[in-house]
């Protein structure tokens, strides 16, 4: 006799249950703090921060406690809860050349106003497990320096004072809101940018690296990547000024690209712009590659069919909520579709053998 | 600002609109049938039913034009502490408000494009009095026929002949709400 | 959750989400572009859905949630909890008691009245996105009412099987315009969207909303010689002893013996109180199963 199954709901809740058993481990060891995740696994809630599109450390700290560090179910509770909050305007454009730079380097020249500072980078590190942290003692100090004062001028501008890098136009138009508005295509370099700078790392990633292995290749150097803190403010009506809200960690990073010149530009350099919350030096330097492989029409470049020039693949793949939950949904139940199918298949076999073997078709 | 201007919204926001949105919906749904429609308390000359319409649908992301006398201070004022909609010429309005001669000419409005006919304009036509008998509608959200006055006929006719794309209407009376939107096919009685 | 709003969007998105559903009911078929919200479940798992209907309850609303026909599949429970805690509104399991039904991949067995509303959750609203994967490309073809590619893609279908393979997200033509997808419900469906309720379709990964009013005209594209039909497991339901209804099959042991059940299973409850027994049904009794 059949019954049909019920308790969807206890199944569920049980669930939930025995996931946060999991999510706490063994008892006997302690638990980790959002302090804990803030300070130790930083990078970890740069990306949270970055890819959920909210500038919140302890949020995003929070997430990948409960998410146990499974990273894009971090940002899928960062963006679930971003949703919800009020939006109370826009804040005027960031000035990162007034960047306050724990780290500002360039591959273009060997040194330049504002000097090449390593800061805090994996770059030279040699990848060897150490096992001494594993020991969990004190560290020894880093060296103190003064730090600088002046601003750090864009190294992109030196070029362009020579006229030989493409000028970007600044304009005043406010920039459409991909989190606010139905994705609408053909796009704008502003919309791309957002969506890159939300794009899941790895997408953004492989684009850049497809980009560098010849699918769409422009040839980029780091024309400059800094890191550190800039100041964030907003225009208030009422008082009729801009004040500082706060400050936040970014990472900033200008491609500088070869160019032979094309139908409607003369040969100059032209550059790809990576912009990205927190220090996410990887993720800035894809979105500045890809953000150049996709401004090939503004160019006259040709479209080689490359996938990292084709707008429409990459703003509809970049965001990893929008492709695990589809690609996860296929766990749902998909039974009523499947049986449609079994009668169709049935039906088509059974006129198929009907043609090709009657007496096969007899026997079944 | 005149502290008037402060009052007539919604007392509880996302209960209120809640049921004024199903009432609308019911009326574009189905066209023709009259809809009670309140909780806005919006300054002369807009009814309950408009200012609550307003209130549901509108906001700082949806362009307003205000035709004739409904293109005054008070409701200037009303709009802009209540929904925050900018104020604009017919022709970049998403939704139009005022009497139906206020509305003319009614090829001013946006009709939306081949490729995105939701980006047209949708009127709100204040009237007298709602009638349930008069023009005879046919369409989809109509069973068979249904009726309903309206200000004329061929205005309808020629906004129906450019489906999909087209203008929507409310009407809109007291706390009483109807609508007709651009797939009704409108006949004089 | 009572720190979250009404039905847990905030009210700008509510309104956005309204007037595109108003769009979407004045243009039966077409797909209003929307700004679809990351919603607190994952994309593909119902948050068009669960926008439309966010924008849609009032608190005197009675809610019911199906998941392919069943009120006790997981995601259809998880949604309907979502609902009770956010919007507090009354939920159900019964078809003729709920105001608001959301679904997936099903329609009631049941005829809806003119005071209920259906919600389909939709994955791909782009009937078209099988056959021409650019969103460019495929609003062009709406936009020109282009749509041989789809029937030379049926057409084909009957050249190489001798008929339509097209079993569930079968498309539609709706008022003769907008060729439309149904959300993947199976062919059987088809024929009840036809019917005396509102119907909302929404598509949050894809950004869309749909509609179809009252009454309106909805076609299953097909041929003069290869007419649409709508197909059903050749059986009664071995529970209730229905034959009108869409059947799921059980595989029952490991001998692989099957039986056929209802995949509305409030239609087969309700059949069951009646009366009703299948071939290998029992009489009903309440709190059994």
């Amino acid at each position: 006799m059949y019954v049909a199954v019920k308790g969807g709901e206890r199944a569920i809740d049980n669930a939930h249950a025995w996931l946060a058993e999991e999510r706490r481990g063994d008892l006997d060891v302690a638990e980790l703090s959002i302090a804990q995740i803030r300070e130790q696994l930083s990078l970890a809630v740069n990306r949270v921060m970055a890819e959920g599109s909210l500038y919140d450390p302890d949020l995003a700290a929070l997430a990948i406690k409960q998410s146990r560090g499974d990273m894009i179910e971090a940002i899928f509770l960062i963006r679930a809860y971003r949703t919800t909050l009020p939006r109370f305007g826009a804040t005027a454009p960031v000035d990162t050349e007034a960047m306050a730079c724990d780290r500002r380097i360039s591959a273009t020249f060997k040194d330049a106003p504002g000097g090449q500072v390593l800061g805090p980078t994996f770059d030279y590190t040699h990848r060897l497990l150490d096992f001494a942290l594993a020991a969990e003692g004190d560290i020894p100090e880093a060296p103190q320096s003064e730090p600088r004062t002046e601003v750090t001028p864009h190294i992109t501008e030196f070029l362009n004072q020579e006229g030989l890098i493409q000028t970007e136009v600044s304009s005043d138009d406010v920039p459409g809101d991909l989190t606010r508005e139905p994705l609408e295509l053909p796009s704008s370099r502003p919309l791309r940018l957002q969506a890159l700078t939300r794009g899941d790392e790895g997408f953004v990633l492989s684009m850049a690296y497809s980009t560098q292995r010849g699918y769409g290749r422009n040839h980029a150097f780091v024309g400059e990547l800094r890191i550190g803190k800039v100041a964030v403010e907003m225009d208030i009506p009422e008082l009729g000024f801009a004040i500082e809200v706060g400050e936040i960690e970014l990472t900033e990073c200008e491609t500088v690209n070869q160019f032979q010149g094309s139908k409607t530009e003369p040969p100059q350099f032209t550059r790809g712009y990576g912009l990205v919350f927190g220090q996410s030096e990887r993720k800035s330097i894809s979105m500045a590659l890809v953000d150049r492989a996709l401004r090939w029409q503004e160019l006259g470049e040709d479209n080689m069919g490359a996938p990292a020039q084709d707008e429409e693949f990459v703003l509809y793949h970049s965001d990893n909520i929008q492709a695990t939950g589809f690609l996860e949904h296929i766990k749902l139940p998909h039974y009523v579709d499947f049986q449609s199918e079994l009668e169709l298949i049935r039906k088509l076999r059974r006129e198929a053998m009907e043609n090709i073997n009657p007496v096969q078709e007899a026997a079944e | 600002m005149d502290a008037d201007v402060l009052k007539g919204g919604f007392a509880d926001a996302p209960i209120e609109a809640a049921h004024a949105f199903r009432a609308a919906m019911t009326a574009i749904a189905r066209p023709g049938k009259i809809e009670t429609l309140k909780g806005a308390v919006p300054p002369a000359p807009m009814s309950v039913a408009a200012g609550t319409l307003v209130l549901t649908l509108c906001d700082p992301d949806t362009p307003v034009f205000l035709a004739g006398e409904w293109d005054c201070q008070p409701v200037r004022d009303w709009i802009a502490f209540h929904v925050g909609a900018p104020i604009v010429s017919a022709a970049e309005a998403m939704f139009a408000i005022g009497d139906w001669a206020g509305l003319a000419p009614h090829t001013q409005f946006a009709i939306g494009t081949p490729e995105y006919p939701d980006r047209s304009a949708t009127l709100i036509v204040e009237c007298d009095a709602l009638k349930a008998d008069g023009a005879v509608l046919r369409g989809p959200g109509i069973k068979d026929t249904a009726s309903m006055g309206l200000p004329e006929v061929d205005a309808f006719q020629m906004n129906a002949m450019l489906f999909p794309l087209g203008l929507d209407f409310f009407f809109t009376s007291g706390d009483q709400v109807s609508a007709l939107p651009r797939t009704t096919k409108v006949e004089a009685a | 959750m009572s720190d979250y709003n009404f039905a847990y969007l905030d009210e700008q998105t509510k309104r956005m989400i309204r007037r595109a559903i108003l769009k979407g009911l004045a243009i039966p078929g077409y797909q209003v572009p929307f700004a679809s919200r990351e919603m607190p479940m994952p994309y593909g798992w119902g948050t068009g859905g669960v926008q439309v209907s966010a924008a849609t309850l009032t608190p005197d609303d009675t809610f019911k949630v199906i998941d392919q026909g069943a009120d006790d599949t997981t995601n259809a429970v998880s949604i309907r909890k979502f609902f009770e805690k956010t919007a507090g509104v009354a939920t159900t399991e019964e078809t003729s008691a709920a105001s608001v039904i959301q679904t997936r991949h099903r329609i009631p067995e049941d005829e809806l009245r003119e005071d209920q509303i259906l919600v389909y959750q939709v994955p791909i609203p782009e009937p078209l996105r099988f056959l021409e994967p650019s969103e460019v490309e495929t609003r062009k073809m709406h936009s020109l009412e282009e749509y041989g590619l789809m029937h030379v893609k049926l057409y084909e279908d009957i050249a190489k099987h001798g008929a339509i393979a097209t079993s569930y997200a079968y498309p539609v033509k709706v008022e003769g315009r907008y060729v439309m997808d149904p959300s993947p419900i199976p062919k059987f469906d088809n024929p009840k969207m036809e019917m005396a309720g509102i119907q909302l379709f929404g598509a949050g990964r894809e950004q869309r909303i749909y509609a179809l009013p009252p009454y309106c005209q909805v076609v299953s594209l097909d041929f003069d010689d290869f007419p649409f039909e709508a197909s059903k497991a050749d059986h009664a339901c071995d529970m209730c002893g229905a034959t009108d209804s869409y059947l799921d099959e059980v595989i029952m042991d490991d001998a692989g013996n099957r039986m056929f059940v209802c995949s509305d299973t409030d239609y087969c409850a309700s059949r069951r109180k009646a009366g009703h027994v299948g071939a290998q049904g029992t009489p009903f009794e309440e709190d059994a199963a």
